[in-house]
This record gives structure tokens, sequence and C-alpha cells, in this order.
């Protein structure tokens, strides 16, 4: 078995225009940098993106709303992107705004093959306008269903030839959820090892749910707000 | 009336031993600063840290180590790391003990807004909506009005909620109150603030029963 591509062109093969996709990361944190790139070079177009985020003016998911790439968005938080309220407050973007961990469950059932689940999360905001609504316990609930995509793309630590994969710090994010939700999940690396060498032990997401993995290259790692505290 | 920090540090105060906090962006992050030394409180980051610690020394930010707001943090011994569906599940199956969140409004029946303005900021409701839907013990940081000088705290939200009757204490700069069933109960005031003060500031039902201390800070 190798599910081994030489890179985020060959990674992303057969994606086209009017797809979902789903991209892992929080802000700017565990992205997949080199697949959002390559999606810009391929001018793909009408996609439905389901992210936690939208990136900021300049990097991640920011680089495709500027070249007006993606039609609608499903995101928890959207601020910290001038061209995507914009955008969204002009009506050229569709917004799909969800809280964060119905966005995190939906992702997960959808790879578990849970089609639908019960969350308080929303009831008698917006976001429970037209949805069923069901008491457990005495509690109101909101029926969501399962999120899956085209592609889902993921960024991982390290990463072996059968797509077992092991994420580091806060990068793990979304990433291990939409691993499994994909139809086709791509995962890009930041280093590429061979079967044998990570532990079974700290395996976070299971080659399993992975169809193509790649070494990735240049990561820039933004960091969205640098905060530091100042050596006594 | 108190600043920024004494209303965090009010709400440290609420803090009790073995805990599992979740603080929200802006002036509940603040509450970290102030908790004793003699008891031990975990703070959960939503995007998936349990121990976060504090800001890291500069040249040692890690891009891999964010808090929810996106700030470099850094890890606590026994921290945990996990991904956002764990990281949920814990918020939703009640395993956090206290939530500390900012709004731009709450009613008196514990309804609270914080997440949109209609036509002019829509950032999204991050995970606010998930912790006050499932969270038991839920504290507001927030000041007592807005920039304009109107009450925050209402008879009815008029901006978009985030939750219904899932408010239990607000801090303000001038008060302590907790939600009831007969609307705001004035617990202490901050320094400096009269009884008179809170009611002329509160616009949702308010209840004043006997002496109301002071808070001790």
């Amino acid at each position: 078995m190798n599910k081994v591509v030489k890179n985020a062109k060959e990674a992303l093969a057969g994606i086209q225009d009017s797809m979902t996709i789903m991209l892992g990361g929080f802000g700017l944190c565990g992205i997949p940098e080199n697949c959002i790139s390559e999606m810009v070079d391929l001018g793909i177009k009408d996609l439905t993106c389901i992210s936690n985020n939208a990136g900021v003016d300049d990097f991640g998911l920011g680089l495709l709303l500027q070249k007006k790439q993606i039609k609608k968005m499903i995101s928890s938080y959207v601020g910290e992107n001038d061209e995507f309220e914009r955008q969204m407050l002009s009506g050229e973007l569709e917004v799909d705004l969800i809280p964060q961990g119905s966005l995190a469950a939906r992702c997960y059932m959808g790879g578990a093959g849970v089609p639908a689940f019960y969350t308080p999360a929303g009831y008698g905001t917006e976001v429970g306008e037209g949805k069923e609504v069901r008491e457990f316990n005495g509690k109101p609930h909101l029926l969501e269903t399962a999120l899956t995509a085209d592609f889902a793309i993921v960024k991982a630590w390290k990463g072996d030839r059968f797509g077992n994969l092991i994420y580091k710090g806060t990068a793990r994010n979304f990433n291990p959820a939409m691993a499994m939700a994909g139809k086709i999940t791509v995962v890009e690396v930041e280093e590429l090892v061979e079967p044998g060498e990570l532990d079974p032990n700290f395996i976070h997401t299971p080659g399993v749910f992975v169809q193509r993995i790649f070494q990735g290259v240049n990561y820039e790692k933004r960091i969205e707000q640098r905060t530091v505290r100042v050596k006594a | 009336m108190l600043d920024k920090n004494g209303i965090a540090q009010r709400i440290a105060q609420e803090l009790q031993d073995g805990w599992y906090v979740n603080l929200g962006i802006g002036i509940p992050t603040l509450v970290a600063n102030f908790v004793r030394d003699d008891i031990n409180v975990v703070f959960q980051s939503e995007n998936g840290i349990l121990g976060m610690g504090p800001f890291p020394f500069e040249g040692e930010e890690d891009a891999d180590l964010i808090n929810a707001g996106k700030q470099t943090i850094t890890a606590m011994p026994g921290a945990s790391i996990f991904d956002s569906a764990t990281s949920f599940a814990m918020i939703r199956g009640q395993h956090i003990q206290l939530t500390v969140l900012g709004a731009m409004e709450v009613s008196d029946s514990g309804d609270i807004a914080n997440w949109k303005i209609p036509g002019k900021m829509v950032k999204g409701m991050g995970g606010a909506m998930d912790l006050v839907a499932s969270a038991d013990n839920i504290v507001v940081a927030m000041r007592h009005m807005n920039r304009k000088g109107e009450s925050k705290l209402l008879p009815e939200c008029s901006l978009p909620l985030t939750g219904v009757k899932c408010v239990k204490r607000i801090v303000t700069d001038m008060a302590v109150l907790d939600v009831t069933d007969q609307g705001f109960k004035l617990i202490e005031t901050a320094p400096g603030v009269t009884v008179e003060e809170v009611k002329a500031a509160t616009a949702g039902r308010l209840i004043v029963e006997g002496d109301i201390p002071e808070m001790q800070l």
C-alpha cells in the first residue's frame, strides 16, 4: 500500500469547480498551506468551503476569497478578514455560520456514519430556525445533520505511507474530524516517514481515513496574534 | 467602578480548587492572572487544550500552540491536547465546571447576545453557543453600560441571541448580579458605586434585598 503522492498538485487531482471542500485548521494554526496555494493556482471556483475560519486577508483561505473562488463558506467564526466581511455583507458570498462544537461534531459524524444528531447548541437562536427540536431530559435540542465533503484537506505534523497521522500542539483542532469526512482525504505533512516509524499507540488519525498523503514544503506557519511575556 | 482587571479579579474569586474552566476572549482571559496560589484550576481553550499556561517568553512562541483567541500560549505541566470534536464533547458533556464569557447584552431572564450586530458586525459565534447551551455555571464578564451609556442589562435582548436562559451570574464594572426567576438580583456593588447608581444603570428588572455588601478585592 502506498498513498504517497508527489505534491499538492497530484494530491488534488480531480478537484473541480462547485465541489464541497473541508479544510482543517483553527485560525492560521494547522491549515493546509500547500493545498490552499495549489487551489489558488488551479483557479477552481464556486467552491463550498467548510472550515472553522476563513483565514486572514492575505493568507489561508483569504487567498481563495481574494480570487473570488469561494461561493459559500460554512464556518463558526470569520472575524479578522475584511474581504470576507465585505463579500458577505454585499451578498457575493453565501455564509452559513454554525456553532463551533456543532461544526466539529457534524464533520466527525459525517465520517462516522451518523447522519444526524441532537445538540442543545443554538436552541432559541437564529441557528435553530427551521430545525427540528426535541426534548431530552427536559432540555430542548436541535437536530443537526452530518457533513461530508468531496475533498477533505488536512495538515498533520507527521504521517506515514499508510496515511497514519500525528498532529502537533493545537494544530490538531479540526483536522482529525475532517480527515474522517472526506470522500477523498488529502493530507500534507511536515515529515513523511516509513510505516513502523510512528508508534501505533500515539497515532491520532488512523490511515484508513486517508487516501493521499504528501510531504509539504515551505511552511510559513504564520502567527495571527503573537503574544509574549517579558522575562522578569 | 472597576476596570477590566478589577472585573477579572472579582470573577477569579468564583474559582474553586479542581475546577476545569473555559475563559472566553477579552476580559475573561484576564481571569487567569488572578487565580489564588492555594488552588489548582485547569483552563480549557476550545481549540483543543486543557492546561493552558501563560503567554510564552519572547522568542519561545510556537505557531502550533495557540488559544481560541489565536494568541500564542504555553502548556502547563499536566496539560493535554485534543481535537475540536473532543473539545466540544467535554463542553457539551458538562465536564467543564465554569464558563466565563463576555456579552453585548444580557436579559433579566438570563438570555445572552454576544455574536452579531445585524448589518454591522458578523464575526460568528465561534464556540459561544455550544458553551452557553451546555454549561451549568456561566458567568458573564462585561461593562454595565455600552459606549453610548445605555444599559447592557435589559428586560429583553435586542441583538440576535447566543443562548436562552443560561446566564447565572454577571460581574460588571459596577456590580455582581445573579439571574433569578424575578430578574437580576444585586449581590455586591463595586467599590465607590452606590445601589442607586446600579439601579439607574440597569434597564431590566432588578431586585435589591437588604444591605448590599461592597466587593472585597
